[in-house]
């Protein structure tokens, strides 16, 4: 599918003289906002320029320089590169800027989080609370002069390992003898609780309503989660309930919140690669692939041509056993308790052995490396790849269609149910197969191919229905589309070196920006480094797609019997350790 | 369970009696019907947990150990596996799932996430440790463990049952370990409430 | 027709559930003409794992394991070679590039001093893995220029206490290492061993 790609871009400083110029800091790109103005620019991009999908928004602490940023990034979802514009403020509180929530309904849960994280306030925000920590928590735990409670060092490596390196817990250091921190004279016995849960229930619609006979019935709260065997691990929802039809509905996470970002700006750039490993810890192959990405782009290296299309076969093996796990837990949502899972994890099996005998691990992989992979695959897994791709994944798949695709039972469990129209979806930002369940043949491996994609033959799967069974086929036809893409890997693969030149463990980035996104199998992947010339990014964020993705969970389920909330949370596939983060 | 398991009481058995009659303890009988039946709490944290479906798949099979029948319900069910990463925001509700949990219950802390903080020790949002909220009886290092090692770990609990003596147990006696763990609060950080007043004391030191 | 959809789906499970009546059979009759048995036997664990598999797939853990691949890692360890009155000559040089390219951090060395000068030599003292923190990424090895921390294979490691290991529990021999990755301890010694000719014709070239 030939999509007309314009490379042209745009020069926001002319249109705006007053309140744009372009960002001129050494290996920077975009434009500088004022924060006056955001409102008037945001909406021009969007309604002139066509700008519609914002990927990501993010918050950067400039500390030396006093100063806060936020960055937008908006794509077009007919392809394209993107509009990068940053709004910089005064660092002192309060820190405010309005909100784009009107624009783009998809920056609702990120401006959440760049509150929750940094601490700047967005007016015109509904319902701006705490979203990976809690309510009642002491700072901002992103902000540069924030501490951790096992504070050691700014960065790695530490000091203290080598070479008088006595092993101490982290836990002797620390006051409390544990992972904690308190104000000082914090009383635990003076203390009254904020109840966490106060503004998140005031945030949910509550209604009583009155029938025929004069009865009053008042709906009711559900929560399901943190712990619940649909939710995919440790997401909660609250639910409002008007007999068994979902009412409003909040999403609440942070269940998982593992400090990834702050950690990662800690670590060197090697070290954040098996971090990344552990986000979509389904898709540790396509993580890796995105980090890789950005850290090349800042490092302007060049990936050795047979590491490209081992790259493109990880990650489209991967893609298949993502979307195959998906099959069967979406089907044990449903209720078809176990039998889709077992055969789909027979399948997955085999692939994870691929990966074991290339990578060494089933799940961390670890594989990728600046400028290549770590090592060549070895001829046994290459063969057995080969059989699996020819012989074995067709077959099975083929087998999965006829398990469950003209399943009435499935059919009547899925068929308009979550309906999510295209503009709605990509107002709220979503990516990936929801996103082409909706029918908007987006998908960056077409909209601005990284690696060699641009030399593969492939479709963009879309289905017009844009509810589950929409979701459903364009999980199932993908699979079909990667093995087609996989059979032409294998067959053109050429040999030659694996990495560009001796690997070092301390790689040297050069100051600048760089923001690298992939189509991972459940979405736009994307990671925004920020590298100040020293051995650690500045800044490390990741916009996942689980997490952007969960944004319109409400708008999907609102209507439907809580039943089905069930699967429409799980047609979104989300993956906890990449939504908390 | 082999036939020599319960003819072998712990005790000597002269040698002109072996294999004429059987001598089995209660214990073995009552070891026995646990460690065939543990039921594991359905309850995934993270990583680990994918690994922990793994084994109850086809391949690895938990069901060969009796242990396939997951309860979504801690009433029902005999094991916690803590499988991941336990945070700060999550270790209450962990915390009181236990405490629903009837005796006898075991944990297992799964991979090095649970066991100790791993690789996410230093973050601000982590507990180094499910032990430092409940007893744990196996640690299962890995990051992930595979679903192999995961088994290994469940054996080993079965020895810790066999080991155990229905005279020792301690959920037949009253005594300090089945009383419930407060449920820890979140404040400014973790509030562990066994803890409240060394936390008022450092809080009140870190001043002058 | 209504209902034909789960037909279809019945006669997939159906048919898996008499494939594995097939495969046994077909293995039963192999072993009656001589073959090995489908369960317990490397060839049939091999079968089981391949891309042809069919019938029953699991690996009946602990009487048979899952064949561990070379580069399969799991904790490190520390390599030494035996010298030949059988003492342990430990590779590691305390360089500390592991305890660098660690990313979480769970490597701790200390160096040696030398006892008469007191300069340090280079020679551990101490080291310790804290394996509750150990991510199991295998930089340490990848990085390490003297081959002397590798990954272990090794994933039995459950216990009933939390995991620090030091130096005692992490020492290996180099032959356990060339016993579970002989194709890496091959290329190793032979990279080793072409460095240190080089390094003798240098000397000799020198004098």
């Amino acid at each position: 599918m030939a999509t007309t790609v314009s490379t042209k871009s745009v020069d926001l400083s002319t249109i705006f003289p007053d309140a744009v110029i372009a960002d001129e800091r050494k290996g920077y790109t975009g434009w500088l906002v004022e924060k006056d103005n955001l409102i008037e620019i945001a909406t021009y991009v969007r309604e002139e320029l066509d700008y519609d999908l914002l990927s990501s928004v993010t918050g950067v602490d400039y500390l030396p320089e006093e100063k806060m940023e936020v960055v937008y990034q908006v794509y077009k979802t007919t392809g394209g590169p993107g509009l990068f514009f940053k709004v910089q403020i005064p660092r002192e509180d309060p820190m405010e800027i309005p909100s784009v929530i009107n624009i783009w309904p998809g920056a609702d849960l990120q401006e959440r989080e760049i509150w929750d994280l940094y601490g700047i306030k967005f007016p015109g925000h509904p319902d701006l609370r705490r979203i990976l920590t809690w309510e009642g928590f002491e700072g901002h735990p992103m902000r540069k002069d924030w501490q951790e409670p096992f504070y050691e060092e700014e960065t790695k490596p530490f000091k203290s390992r080598w070479p008088k390196g006595e092993h101490i817990h982290a836990e002797e250091i620390n006051p409390y003898h544990d992972n904690l921190k308190f104000p000082p004279k914090f009383n635990p016995e003076n203390w009254t609780p904020t109840d966490p849960e106060e503004a998140l229930y005031t945030s949910l619609k509550k209604f009583t309503t009155k029938n025929e006979d004069g009865l009053e019935a008042e709906q009711i709260i559900v929560n399901m989660g943190p712990q619940h065997p649909s939710t995919h691990g440790v997401f909660r929802a609250v639910v409002v309930l008007d007999g068994e039809k979902v009412v409003s509905l909040k999403p609440v996470m942070g269940y998982l919140h593992r400090n990834h970002e702050k950690i990662g700006e800690r670590n060197t750039y090697l070290h954040n690669m098996p971090y990344t490993d552990r986000l979509d810890y389904f898709n540790s192959m396509a993580n890796n692939w995105a980090y890789a990405l950005a850290v090349e782009k800042l490092m302007g290296i060049e990936v050795t041509e047979r590491s490209e299309y081992i790259r493109v076969i990880m990650s489209e093996l991967t893609r298949i056993q993502n979307h195959l796990v998906w099959v069967g837990i979406f089907l044990n949502d449903l209720g078809a308790v176990v039998t889709p899972l077992l055969y789909a994890f027979e399948e997955r099996e085999l692939i994870l052995d691929i990966f074991e005998e290339v990578s060494g691990a089933r799940m961390m992989c670890n594989y990728y490396r600046f400028g290549g992979v770590v090592r060549d695959m070895p001829v046994r897994a290459f063969e057995k790849l080969k059989q699996l791709v020819y012989d074995r994944l067709p077959g099975k798949i083929e087998e999965f269609e006829r398990l469950l695709s003209e399943n009435e039972i499935l059919l009547s469990r899925v068929k308009g149910i979550g309906y999510l129209s295209a503009k709605d979806a990509i107002a709220t930002s979503m990516t990936g197969p929801m996103l082409r369940a909706s029918g908007v043949p987006y998908d960056i491996r077409r909209a601005e191919p990284y690696g060699i994609y641009d030399r593969f033959d492939f479709d963009v799967v879309t289905r017009p229905e844009c509810d589950l069974y929409a979701r459903y086929h364009v999980r199932i036809e993908e699979m079909h589309q990667s093995l087609r893409i996989l059979e032409q890997a294998v067959s053109t693969i050429p040999e030659g070196p694996i990495l560009p030149k001796k690997p070092v463990y301390q790689v040297r980035v050069p100051a600048g920006e760089a923001y690298g996104r992939i189509e991972s199998p459940k979405g736009e992947l994307g990671f925004y480094v920020i590298s100040n010339g020293k051995p650690n990014p500045w800044r490390y964020h990741v916009r996942a797609p689980s997490f952007i993705n969960i944004t319109a969970l409400e708008k999907m389920c609102v209507g439907e019997k809580i039943a089905d909330f069930v699967a429409i949370l799980g047609a979104i596939d989300i993956v906890l350790g990449e939504l908390d983060r | 369970m082999s036939e020599n398991d319960f003819t072998l009481p712990g005790y000597d058995i002269p040698e002109e009696m072996k294999n004429t009659i059987n001598i089995t303890s209660l214990d073995r009988l009552y070891n026995w019907g646990r460690r065939s039946s543990v039921w594991p709490l359905m309850f995934g944290l993270a990583c680990c947990a994918i690994e922990m479906i793994a084994a109850s798949t086809a391949r690895y099979d938990l069901a060969r150990f009796g242990m396939e029948i997951m309860r979504p319900s801690p009433r029902q069910s005999d094991l916690m596996l803590v499988a991941g990463t336990v945070t700060k925001k999550m270790v209450p509700m962990i915390v009181r799932l236990y405490n629903q949990m009837p005796e006898p219950k075991y944990v297992i802390a799964m991979g090095a996430c649970a066991s100790g903080g791993g690789p996410f020790k230093e973050g601000y949002n982590v507990v180094a440790g499910i032990d430092k909220f409940l007893p744990v009886d196996v640690y299962v290092p890995g990051c992930p463990p595979t679903p192999q090692a995961l088994l290994y770990g469940l054996i080993k609990l079965q020895e810790k049952i066999d080991k155990q003596s229905l005279k020792h147990v301690r959920w037949y006696r009253k005594g300090p370990d089945s009383v419930e763990i407060p449920v820890p609060l979140l404040g400014p950080d973790l509030i562990d409430l066994r803890r409240t007043e060394e936390i008022k004391k450092i809080a009140a030191r870190k001043v002058e | 027709m209504y209902g034909k959809g789960i037909l279809k789906s019945l006669s997939v499970t159906w048919k898996r559930f008499w494939m594995t009546y097939i495969e046994d059979l077909s293995w039963f009759f192999r072993r009656m003409a001589g073959g090995v048995n489908r369960y317990y036997t490397d060839e049939g664990i091999a079968r089981r794992s391949s891309a042809d598999t069919r019938g029953i797939f699991t690996i009946q853990y602990p009487e048979e394991k899952l064949p561990v691949h070379e580069e399969s890692r799991y904790l490190p360890f520390l390599v030494y070679d035996e010298t030949e009155d059988g003492e342990k000559d430990v590779r590691c040089t305390s360089c500390g590039i592991c305890a660098k390219v660690c990313p979480p951090q769970c490597i701790w060395i200390v160096g040696k001093n030398d006892p008469d000068s007191g300069k340090s030599i280079p020679q551990i003292a101490e080291f310790y893995i804290d394996a509750d923190i150990c991510m199991n990424c295998g930089f340490c090895s990848e990085y390490c220029p003297f081959d002397a921390i590798k990954m272990d294979h090794e994933y039995e490691l459950a216990a009933y206490k939390r995991n620090i290991y030091n130096m005692d529990m992490l020492l290996k021999p180099a032959e356990y290492y060339a016993s579970i990755r002989p194709e890496n301890a091959a290329r190793e010694d032979e990279a080793r061993r072409v460095k240190e000719e080089a390094k003798a014709a240098k000397k000799a070239n020198a004098a």
